[in-house]
């Protein structure tokens, strides 16, 4: 006895500034990018005309959008109307706690220029948009590791090349 | 890394917010440098590459497009360092399209990155698979993944990666995705020792579930254990998986959720432990927090939310369906914004349940309050739902007063849906029918503009159907219209509800027939074309109603503002009107505008566009669910009593209204389709065959070309008369079978056939009709009729039944023809010669000459070819005795313009009727059935 499908999927997860800059977008739904475009400046103007205390969970489109602001950025993540909205919730606030913690009280340029990291630290924790582990501790492990591997790799350079002038 | 590389550039154009301009500037001249490092002669070493690839990932990311780069990007895939190769990957999980040259490239760099069996590549690989997930990559690596996700030496992150990654290729690609052994051993993987393994597992087994719900029916019981396992351990026990004192939310969530793709447990052990975690977990929402903290409430209600949408979709134990209502219910007033709006969002689903709808309405009160107080329109949006899914007939007062009353203030956003959830429900709850035409008046006062066509058809509808409130409808419209400034929709639905019931007022002097035109006149000039065609129908129909008013009407009619107004329709509308109320007899008015017939009743239009709306699920389930639940709760208005009352005149609605939905039933079964159609089955004791065409069904057939009404079939048994109207390319048929003996008719059963080829052209749909007939009694049965393109055959009406202990059966071919979709046109001599030799081409044109096989009598042949549906064009024809006419057929798909030319030869008692039009198919048929009538 099979009923209505209970399909659970992130479509995508944005994170952008109040003044509407995209700071990452990550999508878990084939888009093409003229389609993401719109929809990236869609759902930033509806989420930015928000006022504070307002609910987090809102329909749009097809889908369920959850948000939340923390500081200057919105992380923002769109879902199948089914989904358990305060668990995503608590998925972004998982999402910045791991950050936080890899860069020390994270803050909007950290992403901006370190955007590889986030986007690494976003992929150990989610894959195709699901969970792929919870534990704090696993994802920035993992994290470590590479970061070790990558200091094993980086021979030293010239201070020149360094500095952009090579 | 990246503030060595941008510290020189970027950064400082970022910090110094300078302008849109100089970013521009600076990285196009970025790009160009990017350009010539790739292309230059000298072999970029890995470093460098990756710090390119990384540049252009980083100007994407600032909104600029990056048309190259992805060679290089690929390059660095099949390097060693950990670093570079990770940097490739990211770049084509952002930005790779399905270029396919690529992706075979990707495809190799990726396999050997499995064969590794290296679990940092390992995880690298899978996770490109997921970010592309397209269907070559499905194709190459689908059968593969399975055996990294279930081999015993995998590392418990690679198996994480392998679990989520196949899911990602299973919802793409199911059918490249290979069921078997390892199915089993997925399942097991609920009882692994790694939480993270048993949280992707979950999700993975819960997906393929949905598809192979037999194949995985023993994840419920693991499902179940585990669950149970988290929900009683304290809240240290699984140390980094309780999350804010919460343990394991995330996994108890998914795990509740693949307990929903199945029924409520067999087993009675599996069901009662079930049973207690779903109390465990109501009941520790009754437990004091273990933290302050929002994320410890939010994770413990998302649990809790899951575990009540469980409740709701086994629907079997009453006692959790009311425990779970009234946890909502103290939710309805909690201070977080959050947990108020999925409260109302669950209890729309739990309104649905039998056990818990009468639970969910007690809290209509907060409910009411919370559209009236709540600040934000997504959580007013849900109240309104959820007022809409409690309604029943005991609360729809209360309900429909309340939602029109917030209508007043509504954001607009959402007011064309409380428009159409008011108008259901005053429809569906109504006892007393003046409360529903009180009620939609109110909504064309309130929301005029959001008031959709639906919406004031349906009212209209309602209206005709049902006579007991016709009366109070006229007086009520006839009010609201005295207002200084009305919506126009209420002068449409004003002006079609006094035009057939104006009567049922007039004779109160402050409605007099003169005083109800006036009204209605006053509002005339300030009404779009559409209003105003509907208006003038009004009008001629007051001349039959009301003959003392009908020299004002004339005047009006009469005056240069109508017959030489600038658009056609109402031009040719006042021009018509006109001409009838002068030449036509009072008898003959009285026929041509009788009352409007009941409407069939069919599944309200405004359900069909909330439907529409709001996704066919979100309205369906609570509809049907409720109608399986009690009927005689949405009973709707009864179907009206079968009426013999003949067709009224055209009206501008009549086909707006009736036609346009589907009717419940279809048309019959087409004679190949055999025994199957349920009409046929009746007769399953005799041959069900359908008869050969009565004799003398042909003569019949072509007296019905040009007209519409008449007896169609006689025999010693049975009458059949047919009454119709076409209006462009619909149509309505009435069929009135009498029975002319004085014993009963059994299992009467009218079928009408389509053949094969005539029915993707020609839509016809009708309703069963009542199986006895009484003798000396006549039922009557409605057809829908729609041209959706040019048709030669016609269709068959086959009648079975049971006489006196035989078996009649009767077959007549039914005048549907493809020229009762004609509207005349009329034009000027040189337009007509003009269009005449742009139809020169032979195939368009199509001639045949014939004996008369009637007296040639000029009068005669002048009403037979109007009746034939094209226009008689006057002094068209420089020979003045013959007769040429125009018209246009009208179908779903195009409208194909018609000339014709009659020319007859009275010596020789011949015809040459001559037929161009711009498809030859068009010009034959119309050629044979004009070539029959004389």
């Amino acid at each position: 006895m099979l009923e209505e499908s209970r399909e659970e999927l992130m479509r995508f997860m944005l994170l952008f500034s109040r003044q509407g800059k995209l700071r990452l977008q990550k999508w878990y739904l084939a888009t093409s990018d003229k389609e993401r475009k719109k929809m990236v400046r869609e759902l930033m103007q509806v989420v930015l005309a928000r006022k504070p205390k307002m609910c987090s969970f809102l329909e749009w489109r097809d889908l369920k959008v959850v948000y939340k602001r923390y500081a200057s950025l919105y992380f923002c993540c769109a879902i199948e109307g089914q989904d358990n909205e305060l668990i995503t919730l608590e998925l972004i606030h998982r999402y910045v706690e791991l950050l936080d913690k890899y860069f020390g009280s994270v803050c909007e340029l950290d992403i901006i220029f370190n955007f590889e990291k986030a986007y690494f630290i976003l992929d150990e924790f989610l894959m195709g948009g699901d969970v792929q582990d919870t534990s704090k501790k696993s994802v920035l492990k993992a994290i470590e590791q590479a970061d070790l591997l990558q200091e094993e790799d980086e021979s030293p350079r010239s201070v020149l090349e360094e500095m952009g002038l090579a | 890394m990246l503030v060595q590389f941008f510290q020189r550039t970027h950064y400082s154009l970022l910090l110094l917010g300078k302008s849109k301009e100089a970013e521009i500037k600076r990285i196009n001249k970025e790009l160009a440098n990017i350009r010539s490092k790739f292309k230059g002669d000298k072999a970029l070493d890995g470093y460098s590459k990756k710090k390119y690839v990384c540049k252009l990932l980083f100007i994407f990311l600032l909104g600029h497009d990056i048309d190259f780069g992805h060679m290089e990007a690929v390059n660095l895939l099949s390097s060693n360092r950990y670093t570079e190769k990770q940097i490739g990957y990211l770049f084509i999980s952002v930005l790779v399209n399905s270029n396919s040259e690529l992706i075979r490239l990707i495809n190799n760099a990726i396999k050997n990155d499995l064969a590794s069996r290296n679990p940092t590549f390992m995880g690298l690989a899978l996770h490109c698979i997921a970010s592309v997930g397209s269907r070559e990559m499905a194709e190459a690596f689908a059968g593969e993944i399975p055996k990294v996700l279930v081999a015993g030496d995998t590392m418990d992150s690679v198996k994480q990666s392998a679990a989520l990654c196949l899911l990602r290729l299973y919802r793409t690609s199911p059918d490249l995705v290979p069921m078997g052994d390892w199915t089993s051993r997925v399942v097991h993987l609920l009882n692994d020792q790694h939480l993270g393994v048993v949280t992707a597992a979950t999700s993975l087994i819960t997906t393929l579930a949905q598809k192979n719900p037999e194949e995985f029916k023993t994840s419920v019981s693991l499902a179940v254990s585990r669950l149970s396992r988290i929900v009683t351990s304290a809240s240290t026990d699984l140390q980094d998986y309780t999350y804010y004192f919460v343990p394991a939310p995330w996994l108890s969530v998914k795990l509740l959720r693949l307990l929903q793709c199945y029924p409520p447990p067999e087993d009675p052990a599996v069901r009662g432990r079930l049973t207690e975690c779903l109390e465990t977990i109501l009941n520790k929402a009754q437990e004091p927090p273990k933290s302050k903290k929002v994320q410890h409430s939010n994770a413990k209600n998302a649990v809790l939310f899951e575990a009540i949408s469980l409740i709701i979709h086994h629907d079997s134990e009453p006692n959790l369906l009311v425990r779970a209502c009234n946890q909502l219910g103290q939710f309805l007033q909690h201070r977080e914004t959050n947990l108020r709006y999925l409260a109302l969002e669950s209890m729309c689903t739990l309104a649905s349940s039998e056990f818990s709808h009468e639970a969910v309405k007690t809290h209509i009160e907060t409910v009411i309050n919370a559209l009236k107080t709540e600040r934000d329109v997504s959580v007013r949006q849900r109240a309104v739902d959820l007022l809409y899914a409690m309604c029943d007939r005991s609360n729809a007062p209360q309900i429909v007063a309340e939602m029109l009353s917030y209508l007043e203030t509504a954001d607009y956003s959402i007011r064309e849906e409380i428009v159409l959830k008011v108008a259901i429900l005053a429809e569906k709850y109504a006892v007393d029918y003046t409360w529903y035409v009180d009620t939609i008046l109110n909504l064309i006062r309130i929301a005029g503009d959001y008031v959709s066509e639906e919406v004031w058809y349906r009212v209209i509808q309602i209206v005709i159907n049902r006579d007991d409130v016709q009366g109070y409808a006229a007086k009520t419209v006839f009010e609201a219209l005295q207002a200084p400034a009305c919506h126009e929709n209420l002068v449409k639905v004003g002006g079609y509800i006094l035009g057939e019931f104006g009567n049922l007022i007039a004779g109160d002097p402050r409605s007099s027939p003169l005083i109800q035109f006036n009204l209605l006149h006053s509002k005339f000039h300030l009404c779009s074309v559409p209003t105003r065609a509907l208006l003038l129908s009004t009008y001629i129909k007051f001349v039959n109603l009301f003959p003392e008013v009908k020299p004002t009407i004339q005047d009006v009619l009469r005056s240069d503002s109508q017959l030489r107004n600038a658009d056609v329709e109402l031009q040719q509308r006042a021009v018509e009107y006109l001409r009838l109320s002068t030449v036509a007899s009072t008898d003959i008015l009285a026929t041509v505008l009788e009352e409007m017939p009941p409407f069939p009743e069919r599944e309200s239009s405004i359900l069909a566009k909330l439907k529409k709306k709001k996704g066919p699920s979100t309205v369906t389930d609570l509809e049907d669910t409720k109608r399986e639940r009690s009927v005689d709760v949405n009973g709707g208005p009864e179907p009206a009593p079968a009426s013999t009352s003949a067709m009224s005149t055209p009206s501008p609605s009549a086909d707006l209204l009736g036609l346009g939905a589907a009717p419940p039933a279809p048309a019959g079964p087409p004679p190949s389709s055999g025994g199957g159609g349920l009409l046929v089955d009746v007769f399953s004791d005799s041959a069900s065959v359908v008869a050969p065409l009565a004799p003398g069904s042909e003569d019949n057939f072509a007296r019905f070309v040009c007209k519409n009404n008449g007896v169609l079939f006689e025999n010693q048994l049975l009458q059949i008369g047919l009454k119709s109207e076409f209006r462009q390319n619909l149509g309505r048929m009435f069929i009135f079978y009498g029975n002319k003996t004085s014993t009963q008719f059994l299992n009467f059963t009218p079928t009408l056939i389509c053949s094969d080829e005539l029915q993707p052209n020609l839509n016809l749909q009708t309703k069963p009709v009542d199986p006895t007939v009484e003798g000396g009694a006549q039922v009557q049965q409605v057809v829908n009729i729609e041209c959706v393109s040019d048709f030669t055959e016609a269709p068959v009406l086959n009648i079975q039944f049971r006489y006196g202990g035989t078996f009649q059966n009767v077959s007549v071919q039914l005048p549907i023809t493809l020229n009762k979709f004609f509207q005349p046109t009329e034009m000027a001599s040189q337009d007509f010669f003009q269009r005449w030799k742009q139809l020169s081409n032979p195939q368009q044109e199509v001639q045949n000459i014939f004996k008369a096989k009637h007296p040639m009598d000029t009068e005669v042949t002048k009403a037979k070819i109007i009746g034939f549906g094209s226009a008689l064009l006057e002094e068209v024809d420089p020979n003045p005795a013959n007769f040429v006419g125009a018209g246009i057929i009208h179908t779903k798909t195009t409208q194909i313009g018609c000339l014709l030319r009659l020319e007859p030869n009275l010596q020789a008692q011949m015809y040459r009727l001559t037929l161009r039009t711009s498809k030859e198919a068009v010009s034959q048929r119309l050629c044979e059935l004009l070539s029959a009538q004389f």
